[in-house]
């Protein structure tokens, strides 16, 4: 990639190593619980700074809308009402990518340089090298990549890599109003996780914690939560994450097959440039592609 | 509110009554978030429905809606009968040591001198003893059987626990758990705030709720304090702007009680409304009365205003009868009305009873329209089938729309809820052939007075002679507006201490309303504005966030009314010696030779302690008032039931059936009508906005809509079970003033409660809805409201009333 802060880590389908010179900060967004108070700002943010536009849906009789992720809501608010000693508690949690130091989505993609890891753990999907085959979603612990009915492609939360890139916080965290959602180093997300549980443990939950799972090397999206012991509380978060079996299958056993598949992806492209011609590309772009080619 | 958003971090406890910060005010909410975080403050939500801001709370606790004064006079209970209250502040900056007339009296819900037929008291008995210089008397020892503090707390001795729970559905252990958090902060180390919004305002009641509310935080010294205060959120971004310019009719500009048909000259209207001081030594402020309204008249009439023709007096218009939003409406609906300029308001969905309004809409010549968006109101006549049923046939009214500008395309200032002024920038031009407001008001005054030089009328002068001093007279400018609102010398004004001393010369800006003058020499748009476009410039325009003091003062950034003071009451923030009563919070304090500290001091400069200038200077007495004469419907709040109860009867007076509800409360003549009782509309309704949505504007947005697409009503599941409905179902809700058809939202949220014996079930009612936008097509909401009114300021009572529910 052209952009340092992006050095590219792990890239799907690729097996050539992974520049190593620069150091770059792992990064991490640290959702805090406690303190959201579920305003959908932050759809509203993420839908403004990705120019992505979901349909005016339904109301389905819950406060969620819409009522789960789509190739166009990256993000969403998911509200679950639990009794706690008596007292009632509504638990809400914004739903999106974790970012996992160890992703499934990436392992089980076929398509090189689909699914991309960034050195500062941002887990990215670049859409142009994707082809629609939904193993991303197989290979995620927690449901999260989408595939477009418009072009076929899976989309999910990026972290907002272009804003990092650059210094910025993610759209979602600079539109917080209460300052539920954090980013920064993961080291210093985990120093503020600690205050919080501090603070939350005082207040009499005896099992708040830091959600960072281990089962997928831990994740650059975070939760503080009040019941850490019971993550499947907030409407179902996975108690113990791990990339699923299928994904293992498929890179022994599985894997040529599905590049035979690819093979006759390749084939249908070869009758795309038969019918329609070449895609045109300027002569910059081809400049940018050599220039990318030869790093 | 008296103190500002970002002191609501220097609270030890938060209170959410009567409001859901979060829901309404998920920005400010933040302040909340870092009490929590920097101070360890604990919340607590008191509200029908465990609400977003209830989701982030320590401790919440259900209420039936309207039942907010037996809650609170059950605190005000608790305080006295536990003795949790901040003695030295209760004695020296209440009237709690004053006497009142013996005459008075309170009898089975009933304050002495009630007139049935005029729904209304003669409040004769509710003054002051006062002695033969006219002081009011006080008793020190607070052991008179007349003296506030007894009065109350006779009052309030009959709210006890049982019956709070009783009547509030509250569980009673909540209810005591709530109030031993409360009265910690009744020492003068630790502070509460009280964050509440039109949960409280709108009711029969809604003045008394916030007064009682206002007593507690007296009782606790939390007044004028940093991390205190009785703060209102306002509705919209700059509400707070629209009533300190009085886009109301009741006062002018600068809340100064505007002229009555009985005020027949200039000088008369001026002694009614200049108070004598009611205690020796106090500053009396509203003394400066004269001051303000005759620099508000030169500001208007310019040079025609004279000393001898009494500023113009004479143009001012003449309250004959009342002209509040619902009054107006009322006399619409009587067919009295021809026009009627509507400008950023939509009252067919957002006044209540909307078939009323819409009948009165119709009734109307013309409606003239000044909106961005095509609002309810201007389509009132467009049948919508099931969501407005009319028959634009029959109806003859000609509506005008005039596009106007939206917040970022003009340039102006905005006032929030803690009375910072802030300006803004324009950033885009609007779109089409949409203008500034400004700009839409000038060319219809514009037009109006040439009609009038031309062809004459019956009263031209007011018209003729308004002073219109704009660079462009079509397009008077924001920063002109301001200037003007902020007020300028007309000719030098000097010193009154030194009457050869120019403190400003003719021309310049004025530093701030103390340099207002009553002879003319001084032109002020509103007095408390004063000085927020100074010889400095437009203080509005400061963007300085440097807080020496770490409370979030701020005193350089923005203007804050008045006089750029960020906490009201600040000097009730230091004991009598002038000593703050929290160090580590310290607003004011009395350096020895002056008023000094992290705020501007709301005290004469100079005045020591041992003068004994008390802390309230807008008060005669210079002190608060736990027993206020000036409520209509009594000196303390008293429980009444909604004017649609599901219940028989007032529980405080089972016996007395006219005490059910407020005697005081504003009902027109066939209204009375149309309310409905318990028998045919067993629930309890509630109405309030969603986060998603601000009003009935972003249902015209589609990142809003997305967001929450459609109308739904929220019901607990006990009632859901009862009537056989299941999230997801459409429902239809009915009040004996219409229906409306929604989706089923089941929630764990509402509770069902149990009240004098009685299951009593809540409907909560979003009211984002409408025919009009992007989101699914809805009913409005205030279909089902009742138009009744709180006697003070006759705001609907919004927030409780009766429904019944079906499955569709």
């Amino acid at each position: 990639m052209a952009l340092q802060s992006l050095d590219i880590k792990q890239r799907s389908a690729t097996t050539t190593p992974a520049p190593s010179v620069r150091k770059t900060v792992e990064v991490a967004k640290l959702i805090d619980v406690s303190t959201c108070i579920g305003c959908k700002a932050c759809q509203a943010a993420c839908m403004e700074w990705n120019d992505i536009r979901d349909e005016v849906g339904r109301n389905y009789g819950v406060y969620d809308n819409p009522m789960d992720l789509t190739d166009k809501s990256w993000t969403v608010m998911r509200y679950a009402e639990v009794e706690e000693k008596g007292r009632l508690e509504w638990l809400i949690r914004k739903d999106g990518c974790m970012h996992c130091l160890e992703p499934g989505c990436l392992k089980a993609c076929p398509a090189p340089g689909a699914i991309v890891q960034y050195a500062n753990g941002i887990v990215d999907f670049h859409e142009e090298h994707c082809i629609g085959c939904g193993y991303c979603i197989t290979g995620c612990p927690f449901n999260i990549p989408r595939i477009s009915k418009e072009d076929g492609k899976a989309y999910k939360c990026s972290l907002c890599s272009d804003r990092v890139a650059v210094g910025q916080a993610p759209a979602c965290a600079k539109a917080c109003p209460t300052g539920a959602i954090q980013f920064g180093t993961k080291e210093d997300m985990q120093d503020y996780a600690a205050k919080r549980i501090g603070d939350l443990k005082e207040r009499g939950f005896d099992k708040a914690g830091l959600y960072d799972p281990a089962g997928v090397g831990g994740t650059h999206v975070m939760y503080v939560l009040h019941h850490a012991d019971r993550p499947q509380l907030y409407s179902g978060l996975p108690a113990d994450p791990g990339i699923s079996p299928l994904v293992s299958l498929w890179k022994g056993f599985a894997k040529p097959l599905a590049s035979l598949a690819l093979g006759a992806v390749a084939l249908g492209s070869l009758f795309h440039y038969v019918m329609k011609g070449p895609n045109e590309v300027s002569k910059e772009t081809e400049k940018e592609v050599e220039k990318e080619g030869s790093q | 509110m008296t103190n500002h958003w970002v002191d609501i971090k220097n609270a030890d406890l938060v209170v959410i009554m009567g409001g859901n910060a979060a829901e309404a005010h998920p920005c400010g909410f933040k302040w909340v978030v870092e009490a929590k975080k920097g101070r360890k403050a604990r919340l607590i939500v008191v509200d029908p429905r465990f609400t977003r801001s209830a989701s982030v709370s320590d401790f919440y606790a259900p209420i039936r809606p309207g039942s907010d004064i037996a809650f609170l006079g059950g605190v005000i209970n608790y305080l006295l009968t536990n003795d949790k209250i901040h003695h030295d502040y209760v004695k020296n900056y209440t009237n709690a040591t004053f006497l009142i007339d013996e005459g008075f009296k309170f009898d089975d819900g009933f304050f002495s001198g009630y007139n049935a037929e005029k729904r209304s008291y003669d409040k004769a008995t509710w003054q002051y003893q006062k002695d033969k210089d006219g002081y009011a008397m006080v008793d020190e020892t607070l052991q008179s059987p007349h003296c506030v503090f007894q009065l109350m707390k006779k009052h309030y001795s009959r709210y006890s626990p049982e019956l709070v729970s009783k009547v509030t559905g509250t569980p009673k252990e909540d209810f005591l758990k709530i109030c031993g958090m409360i009265a910690e902060t009744s020492v003068p180390g630790k502070t509460m705030t009280i964050l509440y919004a039109l949960g409280w305002t709108e009711h029969t009641v809604g003045s008394q709720n916030i007064r009682t509310m206002a007593m507690i935080q007296l009782l606790l010294g939390n007044m004028g304090r940093a991390g205190g205060g009785v703060n209102a959120l306002r509705g919209h971004s700059n509400v707070q702007g629209i009533t300190d310019m009085c886009l109301y009719s009741e006062v002018l500009p600068g809340y100064l009680s505007a002229p009555t048909d009985g005020d027949k000259t200039f000088d008369e209207y001026l002694a009614k409304r200049t108070p004598k001081a009611l205690r020796p030594n106090q500053m009396n402020f509203p003394q400066n009365f004269p001051k303000w309204i005759t620099s508000l008249c030169k500001a208007w009439y310019g040079s025609a205003a004279t000393k001898e023709n009494g500023f113009c007096y004479d143009w001012l218009p003449k309250k004959d009868a009342a002209y509040d939003a619902m009054a107006i409406f009322e006399r619409m609906h009587q067919g009295k009305m021809q026009g009627f300029v509507c400008q950023g308001f939509n009252p067919l969905a957002s006044m209540a009873n909307k078939r009323k309004i819409g009948d009165a809409l119709a009734k109307l010549k013309y409606l003239v329209i000044i909106d961005p968006l095509s609002t309810e109101t201007s389509e009132f006549w467009k049948n919508y089938g099931e969501f407005n049923q009319t028959d634009p046939a029959q109806i003859q009214t000609e509506v005008f729309r005039l596009p106007c500008t939206l917040v970022a395309e003009d340039s102006g200032s905005y006032t929030n809820s803690g009375r910072v002024a802030q300006w803004h920038w324009k950033a885009a031009d609007g779109p089409g052939d949409s203008k500034g407001d400004a700009e839409i008001m000038a060319a219809l005054f514009l037009r109006l007075k040439e009609m009038y030089a031309k062809d004459g009328g019956k009263f031209p002068d007011a018209i003729l002679n308004l002073a219109w001093p704009h660079r462009i007279p079509a397009k008077p400018a924001p920063e002109e507006l301001l200037m003007e609102i902020s007020g300028k010398a007309l000719a030098d004004v000097y010193d009154p201490k030194d009457k050869t001393k120019v403190i400003a010369k003719a021309g310049e800006q004025l530093a701030g309303f103390a340099q207002l003058r009553d002879d003319g020499s001084t032109s002020c748009g509103n007095w408390i504005y004063g000085g927020c476009w100074s010889q400095a410039g437009n203080l509005t325009a400061r963007r300085d966030a440097a807080d020496p003091s770490g409370l979030g003062q701020t005193l350089n950034w923005g203007f804050a009314w008045p006089a750029n003071r960020r906490i009201l009451y600040n000097r009730a923030g230091a004991d009598p010696s002038g000593k703050p009563w929290d160090a580590k919070r310290a607003g004011i304090r009395w350096t020895g030779t002056a008023w000094a500290g992290n705020d501007v001091p709301d005290m004469r400069p100079d005045a020591a302690p041992e003068e004994k200038v008390m802390p309230f200077i807008m008060t005669p007495e210079g002190v608060a008032r736990l027993f206020a004469p000036l409520m209509a419907e009594g000196p303390f709040p008293e429980h009444y039931e909604p004017y649609e109860t599901p219940l028989d009867n007032n529980p405080f007076h089972p016996k007395n059936p006219k005490a059910t509800s407020n005697p005081t409360a504003r009902v027109f003549k066939g209204d009375m009508d149309s309310f409905g009782t318990a028998k045919d509309f067993p629930y309890v309704a509630t109405t309030y906005r969603l986060v998603e949505h601000f009003h009935f504007w972003t249902k015209h947005a589609h990142i809003n809509a997305v967001l929450q697409p459609e109308h739904f009503v929220e019901i607990g599941e006990e009632l859901a079970k009862e009537k056989g409905i299941q999230a997801g179902d459409k429902v239809k809700v009915r009040s004996n003033r219409g229906y409306i058809k929604a989706v089923a939202v089941v929630t764990k949220r509402i509770r069902t409660l149990d009240v004098d014996g009685k299951k009593v079930h809540t409907v909560g009612l979003p009211l984002n809805s409408g025919f009009t936008g992007v989101t699914k097509p809805g009913f409005i909401t205030n279909t089902l409201t009742p138009f009744v009114g709180d006697p003070n300021c006759q705001t609907p009572e919004y927030k409780a009333f009766l429904v019944n529910i079906e499955k569709v």
